[in-house]
């Protein structure tokens, strides 16, 4: 401590204000600030550039001619490294569809509100639960109870709407963002 | 460091030895911290499994590096990277045995290591801060094991990141944005795959920082042994070499061999076949299961049908070990005078190994039941067996020091009866 009357500054006081704090306590603190923002700036660009990069971003849409497959079929594209589902839904699966959306739902949304055109129904192929593809897509495959898809990962059960019905996934297979761009042809993303 | 009387060893009056440890101390480092280095008399064989677990980490860097001057870290050429090891290179099928069965080796020496601290209550004061520092290798451990196993880019290999990145999707809001930024895209692919292999590369290094941490806490109060009692003076300790460098590198001997057997005769018990299936986005296996290692972790993510529910569920079951030394109320350490503990010691260990099996199977039936039970009884043993136990269980008398059941005869060391363990 200064003495009173003494010149002598104790290092690191420096002139105190009449409160006690000194001119250094201020250049500490903002010194403080500046490195610590700069610091969490600089941070953020090594986190962000772990995030999906301006060409993965770029591959983001995929085109499909919906001319070739014939009602009751299916077939899977790749979208953004995921598979998608394009069924082309039976009468019968419209209609049991549209009955569900009366049906218990765990994650309730109306069919309607999931296809642009009844007959096609365009899916995320990646179970909600923890990312498997579900069976389903050839003939031969399980569908699970409700004549959807089956994850076989831990059990989850989807309807023709793709609508989850049973087991842990906890949401509907997601439907992507798509356009008809003619009468034959989707474009995904 | 402990301080205690330490006389130098004889290579310590060497001119040469002299120059450099007075401009660099690393001799007298040496001669304190492993030559003369005072170690409990009665340390059992269950005491090496922390040296092997630090020759596993070394094999693992050196199988690792020599793995990686052959390894093309790309979705498009990974997998004929590893076939070309297997075939091509000069013992590369030897290299990559080793490093494939030596994650195995290393995980079996780690569990068996921190069950030798459950059993012996190494835990407990003042060694908390060297278990967590346990733990923290531990899962570090395990993001290697998880990221290496994804670079050979098999059918495994993907799918088992695809499920296990995904787990973060379970958290609320953020969960989606953690994992497209885990994948570096909208799946796991290239950039994944990248990450993950210069992550695989590091992390090891880090783990032997972690690992420097960790001897340098215990080397702070030495060694718990299997009577769980502190050293009362030099009669109880004896210098770590030659008795435990001998003890030690004699118990390598036995694991190598055991370690060599996996590796030249049955390289793939540890395995599974499906990942000599290259990698394909769009099928998922029909049984997807983790290396063995995660098993019971697995169970325990699979035993609740919530999927943010199996997730915290499955990281508490770790968390949880980080608050062990608060919640053993006990103060006795060894379980051989905690004659309650041992039982549940002993069932803890079974509900660890059915939580095994029940991870290996498909989630449904007896074995999803399995799991449950199981779970419930991991938590159960952490959150109400041991604080109650610490109460109600009666120890038996704890012997007056180390050396007297060994030198007295033992029968003088027992009348100690009962008396609450030292905390010196
Ligand atoms: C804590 C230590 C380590 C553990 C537990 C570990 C674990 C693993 C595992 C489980 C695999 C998959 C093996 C397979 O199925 O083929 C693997 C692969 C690999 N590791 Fe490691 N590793 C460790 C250290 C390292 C280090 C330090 C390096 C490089 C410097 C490395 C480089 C590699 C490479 C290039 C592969 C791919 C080749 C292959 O699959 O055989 N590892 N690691
Ligand atoms: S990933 Fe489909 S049920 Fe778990």
């Amino acid at each position: 401590m200064a003495q009173p009357g003494s010149t002598t500054i104790t290092e690191g006081e420096g002139r105190k204000h009449p409160d006690g704090t000194t001119r250094r306590d201020f250049l500490y603190l903002s010194a403080g600030a500046f490195a610590g923002t700069g610091a969490v700036l600089t941070g953020w660009a090594f986190i962000h550039s772990m995030n999906p990069a301006a060409d993965v971003l770029a591959l983001a849409s995929t085109e499909v001619n919906l001319a070739p497959i014939a009602v009751g079929q299916a077939i899977t594209v790749t979208w953004r490294g995921k598979p998608v589902f394009v069924r082309h839904r039976t009468a019968e699966e419209i209609a049991k569809a549209k009955e569900d959306d009366k049906a218990a739902l765990p994650d309730p949304q109306p069919d309607a509100r999931r296809v642009q055109k009844p007959e096609w129904l365009v899916l995320v192929g990646v179970c909600t639960h923890l990312g498997c593809v579900p069976l389903g897509q050839k003939p031969s495959d399980a569908k699970g109870d409700f004549g959807g898809w089956f994850c076989p990962c831990h059990g989850s059960h989807y309807d023709t709407s793709g609508r989850i019905r049973r087991g842990p996934a906890p949401a509907n297979l997601a439907v992507p963002s798509y356009a008809f761009t003619n009468d034959t042809t989707i474009r995904i993303g | 460091m402990a301080k205690y009387d330490y006389v130098p060893s004889p290579f310590m009056a060497n001119s040469i030895v002299k120059w450099v440890d007075h401009r660099l101390p690393i001799f007298t480092l040496i001669d304190e911290q492993l030559v003369k280095y005072p170690a409990p008399r009665n340390l059992n064989y269950l005491w090496n499994f922390g040296s092997l677990a630090g020759i596993m980490l070394v094999v693992m860097i050196l199988s690792g590096i020599f793995l990686a001057m052959n390894y093309n870290p790309s979705t498009a050429g990974a997998f004929d990277s590893v076939e070309r090891i297997m075939r091509d290179v000069n013992y590369g099928w030897l290299i990559r045995y080793i490093h494939m069965n030596g994650a195995s080796m290393f995980f079996i020496v780690v569990y068996i290591h921190i069950l030798r601290g459950l059993y012996y209550g190494s835990y407990k004061y003042p060694r908390e801060i060297l278990w967590w520092l346990g733990i923290v290798i531990f899962l570090l451990m395990m993001a290697t094991a998880f990221m290496g196993y994804v670079l050979p880019w098999g059918q495994m290999s993907f799918w088992g990141a695809t499920v296990i990145t995904n787990l973060f999707s379970a958290f609320p809001i953020v969960g989606e944005h953690i994992v497209l930024w885990l994948w570096g895209g909208f799946s796991v692919d290239n950039p994944t795959l990248n990450r993950f292999f210069a992550l695989h590369y590091l992390m090891p290094f880090v783990i032997a920082g972690v690992v420097l941490l960790h001897l340098w806490a215990l080397h702070v109060h030495g060694s718990n042994n299997p009577l769980g009692i502190d050293a009362k003076g030099p009669q109880d300790k004896i210098p770590f070499h030659p008795y435990y460098t001998v003890k030690d590198a004699f118990g390598l001997a036995v694991f190598f061999i055991i370690f060599a057997y996996f590796v030249f005769f049955s390289p793939y018990t540890l395995g599974h076949p499906d990942n000599w299936i290259e990698a394909n986005p769009l099928v998922t296996p029909p049984h997807i299961v983790p290396e063995w290692y995660f098993l019971p972790f697995y169970a325990v993510l699979r035993a609740v049908p919530d999927k943010l529910g199996g997730v915290l569920l499955m990281f508490g079951s770790i968390a949880i070990l980080f608050l062990l030394p608060w919640l053993d109320t006990s103060r006795v350490r060894s379980a051989r005078f905690r004659p309650a503990y041992r039982v549940f010691f002993w069932l803890f260990v079974i509900c660890c190994l059915a939580l095994g099996w029940a991870g290996a199977m498909p989630a449904e039936g007896v074995p999803l039941l399995v799991g449950q039970v199981a779970t419930v009884w991991y938590f159960l043993h952490f959150l109400v067996f041991l604080p109650l136990l610490g109460w109600f269980e009666r120890p038996l008398p704890l012997p007056a020091s180390i050396a007297e059941p060994v030198l007295g005869g033992g029968k003088a060391g027992m009348v100690a009866a009962t008396k609450p363990m030292e905390k010196a």
